[in-house]
């Protein structure tokens, strides 16, 4: 099977984990997009070379992944898929910044290696945030919920659209690939001039999918607005739900856990 | 009341790039009743099909759905009455569940939720795939993908159902369970089709184009008779009308 064939059913695999059913999945969309929110901008806030306090944070997504009961091999390896943009991102800090900062034992961490670290692990806080939020409530849920928090109507069904014609692409190229192969025998990897001409072909058969739709939208009286009858309640569980982690995240933010964690074993072993 | 539901007068089309589609197309189709457009690849049935939802504009004639004339006014009366099914569902199918889907429609025409909710049912339970409702559009099977485009249409409660090409790509037994599902439906119904044994089943009347005009239109039994007339359009009788090669040559050999 292609690499493409593969991030297709992956894709798919993470639409069903949002079909689950458990006291996160049943939970109203807007308020798990509003404690994730909460919960990035609560990471992101630290200073930049902030390692220890940053820890405390991996008890939410620990406690999400625990009682959705989701797999945590699959997303880790959602999360370790996107990783290397993150470490590119990063990875000058240790040539740049030769600061030594911390010292264990005769060993000197400098400025970079620390802010190298906080990148990752705030990487793997937010997007493992993002990815459990798709992973309990399904990504047109979301799309949902954004618009009935505000958010510019257009931007939701943009998202929603591209979320629902991704599987019809990755179909087509799929099968785009699969006839090129079928003829190109011993070639292993498309040349650039085909590649280019696949693309091309891709693009002109999208703007054509686009003006069908857009005809199936009309004759269904479509006027510029997508509608939603979803309704979406607030009840006790999404307070106590948001109270709770609200108080968390503000809890581990503001209160030195780890440092306290240290001193104390740090004075219980002298 | 029989008034005539669906009338086309003098109906020309011309594409942007100056190919004439439509010629001289005139026809009546009345309340219930059932009818195929058949014709060669690039006779111009789908591009008349879209002229009777007003996506396109004619270049000369006028189109008249029930007692409304198709103008930019009564597009919206007009794009209610008449639903219109696509050959392709992934590209009637545009909404992330069948649920949302199916009440696509009626949503637009403004309908207060608990009616959204009961037409959407009924729709699904109509077409058999009320058990689908939370599915996503790309988890369901061809046969199910038309069955659920059918339903978002049938949810605006049209009185006349378009439909471009409902069998293709369909099992024989999904195409079966199709037809029988059109055949228990009360509207009037404009079919283009390649499949003739389906129309033979469906369609009391036939309409026949070729490159543009119509060549023939009358009772879709004494269409399928004229061979001539058939092989002229690039069609075939259709099997059901051919008689059985393998009981026939055994006859003979016998």
């Amino acid at each position: 099977m292609s690499r493409l064939d593969t991030a297709f059913y992956d894709l798919g695999r993470l639409d069903m984990l949002a079909e689950q059913d458990s006291i996160i999945h049943r939970l109203d969309p807007r308020v798990k997009v509003i404690t994730t929110l909460l919960f990035i901008i609560c990471v992101i806030s630290f200073d930049k070379y902030e390692v220890s306090r940053l820890i405390p944070f991996f008890i939410f997504p620990a406690l999400l992944i625990g009682i959705a009961d989701l797999p945590f091999n699959y997303l880790l390896r959602k999360l370790i898929l996107v990783s290397p943009f993150v470490l590119f991102v990063g990875i000058f800090n240790p040539f740049l910044d030769r600061e030594v900062l911390l010292h264990i034992g005769s060993l000197q961490v400098t400025g970079g290696w620390l802010s190298l670290i906080s990148i990752l692990l705030r990487f793997s806080l937010t997007v493992g945030a993002g990815l459990l939020l798709i992973a309990t409530t399904g990504f047109p849920a979301i799309c949902m919920a954004i618009k009935k928090l505000g958010a510019p109507k257009i931007f939701a069904v943009l998202l929603l659209m591209l979320y629902r014609y991704l599987f019809v692409l990755i179909e087509e190229s799929i099968r785009m690939i699969r006839a090129y192969t079928l003829r190109a025998f011993s070639r292993k990897k498309i040349r650039y001039p085909i590649f280019k001409q696949l693309l091309g072909t891709l693009l002109l058969r999208t703007l054509d999918r686009a003006q069908r739709i857009h005809m199936a939208m009309l004759s269904r009286a479509f006027t510029g607005d997508i509608k939603i009858s979803r309704q979406f309640s607030f009840r006790t569980q999404e307070f106590i739900y948001l109270a709770g982690c609200a108080a968390l995240f503000i809890f581990i933010r503001f209160i030195d856990i780890s440092g306290i964690l240290g001193k104390f074993i740090m004075e219980t072993g002298l | 009341m029989s008034h005539h539901i669906v009338e086309a007068k003098n109906l020309e089309f011309t594409y942007p790039d100056a190919t004439h589609a439509l010629l001289d197309i005139s026809f009546r189709i009345r309340h219930g009743e059932s009818v195929a457009i058949v014709g060669a690849n690039g006779a111009g049935k789908s591009t008349l099909l879209l002229h009777l939802n007003g996506y396109l504009t004619p270049t000369s004639g006028h189109i008249r759905i029930g007692d409304f004339p198709l103008t930019q006014e009564t597009l919206q009366e007009v794009r209610r009455t008449v639903g219109m099914v696509f050959q392709d569902p992934d590209d009637q199918l545009f909404m992330s569940t069948v649920y949302d889907d199916v009440a696509f429609g009626p949503l637009n025409l403004g309908l207060p939720i608990d009616e959204v909710q009961s037409r959407v049912t009924a729709a699904l339970e109509t077409v058999g795939v009320l058990g689908l409702k939370d599915r996503p559009p790309y988890r369901l099977s061809s046969g199910q993908k038309r069955r659920v485009a059918i339903a978002t249409v049938l949810s605006m409660s049209p009185d006349i159902l378009v439909m471009d090409e409902p069998t293709s790509g369909l099992d024989p037994q999904a195409r079966r369970r199709l037809i029988e599902m059109l055949q228990t439906f009360k509207h009037s119904k404009i079919i283009a089709t390649h499949d003739l044994d389906m129309v033979t089943e469906l369609c009391e009347r036939t309409i026949v184009m070729h490159e543009g005009s119509i060549m023939a239109d009358g009772p879709t039994r004494e269409i399928f008779q004229d061979e001539e007339l058939l092989s002229k359009s690039h069609l075939e009788k259709p099997l059901t009308m051919q008689g059985c090669p393998v009981c026939n040559s055994h006859n003979n050999s016998s």
